[in-house]
Order: structure tokens, then sequence, then C-alpha cells
């Protein structure tokens, strides 16, 4: 296999990565208005992902990093075509991210609800726009022969891309519910379980048609299975869900999200961005790509560092497996205001 | 087109403003993590409870900065495809390989092994959550080498071949890429600049809870510690420094002349330094100056018969060798940022190496304004920190990459003045907002000083460290 084709799948994956682990915290950040119903509730609920969002955040950077290194014209065509976007999705990621080190910082309600209000919008905007971000790539946008995005802001909003943004919100607010009752106890993680089938209902139907239009408008015969094999696994995560198994339901979560992105990649496949307004502008993956040489000096270090990487961020969600309750958090924040007290 | 809508010039304001506000919070990040480790290695090894409260003091601290260096930071990546879609074509395939790495091996371990070291105060044994603050600080110091071995490439293109037909450089050695002699120089001066900077910072905080004669159990060790730190930490940043201006007198003469504004070139004695100068603003005459003859040959050459060359001489070179053009950088920028980094970076050692004196022994000194100048040691040395960047990046104007591409051939040719205003506009507000809040915190958090621990535990007679939830 020629190197770019192993990088166009890595990219792919990097993506997974990044859509899996940041996909719940976007829906634990959503589903604080839905399942906080006090202070209490939500410092749980934010505790849940309180360790990992960051290394989770992460893989947005390795991905877009990656895809610098081995599709430089993808990633330049995509990030300046895209502009206006992108910078809505930096804004929100950046508000998200304070509001979880700020937002216990002070006492005050009012404190803490407008930084309870930033990470539920924090989380809202990227889980939407991302999926509208993918879902224009596949569709095709207007380029120029330089490969220079043409169209405007609100071209990227047109039905199939709005579709794919309603689908990884959905998908993500899902995925997120279902984490919070593998990772509470008590009360909430009852409240999660009955939210995430009602979710669940929602996203299947929304997420089976954006797969279904993915398929028939842009797919192939991979696109295919894979975005059956997501609509699958969504249905059995709901029944799992369903019989309580919050285990299986998060791990068939993780895994609709993996083959819905798959599914996209393949009906990409061999392009990277085609052009919707003449097929020649299109950038392929033989046309987007490094070198030979700097895609093999990746594919070394990627061999020898992911492993590790998934070894010891492994090991960090296996330490951090305890659940989070009201109990441990209460008493936590006991200790620390007791001591700053004295 | 109106001049205020020019995509260029907002695309370099919007960078700047980013670049140097991430900045801000990085060399905390990589000082403070360095520090809290150190702390944190004193408490496990001696269980002194002094030590405890100094990691947890700090790491409050450190924790509401690093959030700020992790969201900024997401910015100046996406910035290099949004705003420099054609710089990123042109260098993707040399420049994308330091910051993949960057990716995969330094901030996978420093935000993983952050988050387990907050929260694994009570899940961890005590010597594997004391690695996990190492591991962190691993992580940060292992991306400003590949930040700054990229960096390198701007200043100092090697290791690569021009591919005419695809209109980009294209790597030819990931060894000399990363071992490009400005990066080796710049990465320890960069480093230990930031130990400065943390330095900086313990001393002002421990300055100001010593000059209201509290915390003293506490404040005074981390007092000691910081002064010996920045002394330590001032003369590598020096010793390296000189370093980096050798090595980049190889590769852009024109910076270190303009850092001097130097138009004419000079020998010997006439190579002399400039400690102030007062003069038209654009640097061309002279109206005061106090000189150091010798120093600039010694400085560019590490000899007192050097040759240095001048703004003049080598703008015409340039001229030859790219065609016509102005190849100057502004002069009274690079002028007056490399002497605030300097000037400042000495002012530092000084107040530390004076402090120690006066604290030796056990003496702690009574007059308030001795405190009132080391209170003054955090921002200087941020802002020192800040001009060094800006010196550097441009003194490389108005070159992106030296040499091959022009900053105005980097940006995006599809991106509208219009929207870059937008994003500008956002991004202002935005880190104007958060940096209020930030500054607020920082000082909320050094005001209220170490917080007592809770009793040691009756049986092991261990004092228990404090959980840390959201």
């Amino acid at each position: 296999m020629e190197l770019n084709i192993l990088w166009f799948w890595i990219i792919g994956a990097l993506f997974i990565g990044y859509f899996v682990l940041d996909g719940f915290d976007f829906g634990v950040g959503m589903s604080l208005p839905f399942l906080g119903r006090d202070d209490l509730d939500r410092r749980v609920i934010i505790n849940t992902i309180g360790p990992v969002w960051d290394l989770n955040e992460t893989w947005l950077i390795v991905a877009g990093a990656a895809l610098f290194a081995a599709f430089p014209e993808w990633y330049a065509t995509l990030f300046s075509g895209f502009y206006l976007a992108l910078l809505v999705i930096l804004l929100a990621l950046i508000l998200r991210g304070v509001s979880f080190e700020y937002r216990h910082q002070r006492p005050e309600a009012a404190w803490k609800k407008r930084f309870d209000l930033m990470i539920v919008i924090g989380s809202a905007v990227p889980a939407l726009l991302w999926g509208v971000a993918f879902a224009n790539i596949v569709q095709g946008v207007q380029l120029d022969a330089g490969h220079n995005y043409t169209g405007s802001f609100f071209d990227l909003l047109n039905p199939y891309a709005l579709l794919g943004g309603l689908t990884t919100l959905l998908l993500f607010f899902t995925h997120g519910v279902v984490f919070i009752s593998l990772k509470t106890e008590g009360d909430i993680r009852q409240r999660a379980q009955k939210l995430a089938v009602k979710a669940g209902i929602v996203t299947i139907v929304v997420a089976a048609t954006f797969l279904l239009w993915t398929t028939l408008a842009f797919g192939s015969l991979p696109t295919a299975l894979f975005a059956a094999g997501a609509a699958v696994s969504l249905i059995v995560s709901f029944l799992a869900n369903l019989r309580g198994s919050e285990g299986w339901a998060f791990t068939l979560m993780a895994a609709t999200i993996a083959l819905a992105v798959l599914a996209l990649f393949a009906s990409l496949f061999p392009d990277v961005m085609p052009a919707s307004n003449d097929a020649a502008n299109s950038l392929t993956i033989e046309n987007a790509s490094s070198t030979p040489y700097t895609l093999q000096v990746m594919s070394w270090t990627a061999l020898f560092a992911m492993p590790v990487i998934f070894l010891y961020q492994g090991w960090t969600y296996w330490v951090l497996r305890q659940r989070v309750s009201r109990t441990t958090v209460s008493a936590a924040v006991e200790t620390t205001v007791e001591t700053a007290v004295h | 087109m109106n001049e205020w809508l020019d995509p260029l010039l907002l695309s370099r304001w919007q960078f700047g403003l980013t670049t140097v506000y991430h900045f801000l919070f990085v060399p905390l990040t990589i000082g403070l993590a360095f520090t809290v480790a150190l702390f944190q290695t004193a408490w496990v090894r001696t269980d002194k409870a002094k030590y405890l409260q100094l990691t947890h003091f700090f790491g409050k601290i450190f924790l509401i900065n690093f959030a700020m260096g992790v969201v900024t930071g997401i910015v100046q990546e996406f910035q290099f495809g949004m705003n420099w879609s054609d710089y990123s074509r042109f260098v993707g395939d040399v420049f994308g390989a330091p910051l993949a790495f960057e990716g995969i091996i330094a901030f996978f371990l420093e935000a993983t092994f952050v988050g387990l070291w907050i929260f694994g105060w009570d899940k961890l044994p005590r010597g594997l959550h004391l690695a996990t603050i190492w591991l962190t600080t691993a992580g940060s110091i292992a991306s400003a080498y590949f930040i700054l071995a990229a960096n390198a490439f701007m200043q100092n293109p090697i290791a690569f071949r021009i591919n005419e037909e695809r209109g980009r450089a294209e790597l030819t050695s990931i060894g000399e890429l990363l071992t490009n002699p400005i990066a080796l120089a710049s990465f320890p001066h960069t480093i230990f600049a930031c130990f400065m900077v943390s330095s900086g910072l313990i001393i002002s905080v421990a300055a100001w809870h010593l000059l209201r004669k509290q915390n003293e159990d506490t404040m005074r060790p981390a007092l000691k510690l910081g002064m010996w730190m920045m002394v330590v930490s001032g003369a590598i940043t020096t010793f390296f420094g000189d370093s980096l201006s050798l090595a980049m007198t190889a590769a852009q003469p024109m910076k270190m002349a303009a850092a001097e504004a130097m138009y004419k070139t000079a020998t010997g004695a006439d190579a002399s330094f400039s400690i102030f100068t007062l003069g038209t603003p654009d640097g061309v005459s002279e109206l005061f100056s106090i000189r150091i003859p010798y120093l600039l040959s010694f400085l560019s050459t590490h000899t007192f018969t050097g040759t240095v060359e001048g703004i003049d001489n080598l703008q015409a070179q340039y001229v030859t060798l790219y065609g016509p053009g102005d190849y100057t950088p502004t002069i009274w920028i690079t002028y007056w940022a490399f002497r605030w980094m300097i000037g400042l970076g000495i002012a530092h050692i000084l107040v530390a190496v004076v402090g120690l004196w006066l604290t030796r022994n056990g003496r702690t000194p009574t007059a308030p304004w001795v405190w009132k100048i080391a209170i003054w040691s955090f921002p200087f040395s941020l802002l020192a920190m800040s001009v060094g960047w800006v010196f550097t990046e441009m003194g490389r104007q108005p070159w992106l990459v030296f040499g091959l591409l022009r900053t105005q051939d980097g940006v995006s040719p599809n991106v509208s003045g219009v929207e870059i205003l937008i994003s500008l506009i956002a991004f202002t507000l935005i880190y104007g907002a958060l940096a209020v809040v930030e500054f607020k915190l920082i000082l909320q958090a050094v005001r209220k000083g170490p917080a007592p621990l809770a009793e040691p535990d009756p049986v092991s007679g261990k004092i228990k460290p404090q959980v840390t939830v959201y």
C-alpha cells in the first residue's frame, strides 16, 4: 500500500479518536441543563470528564498537526476555506476549556452559572459544527484551480451538511449521557439512563437518515457497509442501554461513531476534498499529500509512539475508573473549603 | 481596497496578537510545572508539610494558567491553515512533521499526565503520583523543542529541496531539521528563560507575603528557591543567548544588524554595542548614544577584530540576491526589543543576587522597598520573554521563511479582510475578557496564600494531601 493511502486512513483514525473521546465530553457538557438539578449534580457531571477533557481535546491537536504534515494541501484548503466555521469552533473550545478550570474557583452561584452556560454552548457548538464541516467535505465544495475554496460561509449551511451537524450533535449527546450513566452513582445514574433512551430514539432516526443519504448520494460499497455497521451498532447500543448494560451501551456508541467516520472517509476515498464545481479541481490523496520521505518519517514515529500512547492513556482511564458520586464530590469540596477557612 | 481591510495586515496583527498572548501562558506552564515538580519531590523526600503546602499553592496557580495555555494553543495550530494557507502549502512537507511530533510525543504526554496529577492525589501511590508531574514537565519541555525546531526552519531553512513543479519545499533529512543550529541554541535559551519567568513568579509572590510578614514558614524557602533558580537559569539563558546570537548572525545577519540599528559595516572597536540611543524613529541618524567598543564584534564573532555587516550593505546584497525590495525589518522594534530583553534579563539576575545576599544566613531585610522591588520580578520577567520573541519574529521580516518565502506571499488568498477583521475582533474581545478573569483568579489565589493542611494521620503520622475536584 502506498504511504499516502495509509495516512489517509491514519487521519481518519485520529479523527475517530477525537470524536469518540471529545465526543462524550461534548455530550457531558450539553447534558448539564438536562441532568444537573443542583450545583452538586453539575459538579458530579463535570467531574466525570474533569481529568480527561484536556487529553481528549489533544486528539484534535494531533489530528490537525498530522493533517498538516501528511496532507498540507488538504489542511491549507480546508482550514482557509472553512475560516469562519473553524473560528466559531475555536472560540467555543476556548470558552469550554477555561470554564472547566474557572467554574470551581469561586463559590458564588452567579459565577458558576455563567461558566455552566459557557460549558453548554462550548460543547454544543463544536458538536454541531464538526458534523457540518465533515458533511461538506464529503459532499464537495467549490474549489478553484489553485484548490482554494471560493464559496462563502453560508454555502456551508446546506441541508445535507446541517443534517450532518445534527447527527454529530445527537450522537455526541447520547454518547455523553451514556458516559455519565457509566461514570456516576445513584439518582443521577438512573436519570442519565432514562435520558439516554429518549435521546437514543431521536439519534437513531436522524443518524440513520444522514447515513442513508451519504450512502445513496456520495457512497460506494464500503460506505454502505460502514454505514450499515454504524446503524446496527447504534441500535444495539440503544438496546443495551434499555437493559441497563452501561458498559456495552458506551462501547457500542464509540463503535457507532468510529464506523460513521469510516463511512465518511470511505465515501471520500480517493479524494480528500472533492470540488463540486469541477472534478479536475478536486484535492486527492495523490495531489494533496506530502513526499514519501516525510510520510515515512511520520510512519515510523507513529509506529513507535502510538502503542505507548494507547498504553498510558488506557492506564489513565483505568486509574480513574471509579464512579463519581455526590458523596465523593461533596467530601472533597468540604475538605478544601474547611482547610481554606482555618 | 480599503487599507484597513488588507488581509495581509490583519492576518499579521492577528497572528502577532494571538501568539504574544499564547506565549504569556506557555513560559509559566513550562516553568511552573518544573517548579511544582521540585516542591513535590522535596515533600516526598522529606515529608515536610511546608513543601506539600507549596506544591498545592503553586500547583493551583499552575492549573489556572495551564487551561489558558491549552486553549490558546489550538488557535495557533489552526491559524497556519486558516490565515496562512499558502505558507502551509509551501512548507507543510517540512514544517508539518515537527508539529505532528509535538502533538504525538509531547502534548499527549503533557495532557494525559496533568489530568492524572490533578485528580490522582488519592488514587495513585505517592511515588507514582510524583512521576505524573515530572512527565507533565517532560511533555511541556519536549513540546518547546519541537515547536522551536519548526520555528528554526523559518529562521534558518535547512534540510529541504525546492520542488519547482509542486511549488513547495520538501524535507530531505529529519535529523538535520531537528538539529538546526538555531534550534539547538534557542531551545535551552527559551527553556531557561521559562524557568526565569517561574522564578520571577515565585519571587514576586513570596515578596508580597514577606512584605506583609505572613506565611514566612513557606514563603521564605520559596523565595530562596526562586532566587537561586533565577540566578542559575539566568546565567544559562545568557550563555545560550550568546550562542543563539552567534548562530543568528550566521543565519540572518540582517536581524542582528537590525538589533543594533547598525547601518554601516564596522570592524573591531567600531563594532560597538550601544546600550542606549536617542535618534530619529527610523534609526538612520543618531542624536545621543552610550556605547561599549568591541562588544558587538565579540558578541557576533567571539573575536575583538570581527567585522559586523551593516544594514545598508546587507540590503544591497539582498537586492542582488532576491530582486528589488525592502529587506530591512522595522528597526525601532528590533533595536528596543533586543535591549529590553537583555536589560530586563540582567536586572532580574541582579535583583536575585542582591536578594540572596540580603537574606543570607537567616537574615530578613526590614526595609519595605526591598520587597517592593522584588514584587516586580514576575511582570518584568514575562515582559522580557515577550519582547525576546517579538524581536526574533519581527527581526525575520519581511520573510516568513528566511530567503524563501515572503510574509506577503504566505497569506491565504481566499480569506477576505472582513472575515479576518471579524476573527481579529472576536479574539481581541475574548482574549481581553479572559485576561481580566485570569489575572483576578491568579491574584486571588496568590493573596490567599498556602492553605493549611489537614491534621496528620494518627496512625502513620503522615500528612494527607488535598484532593482536587472541579
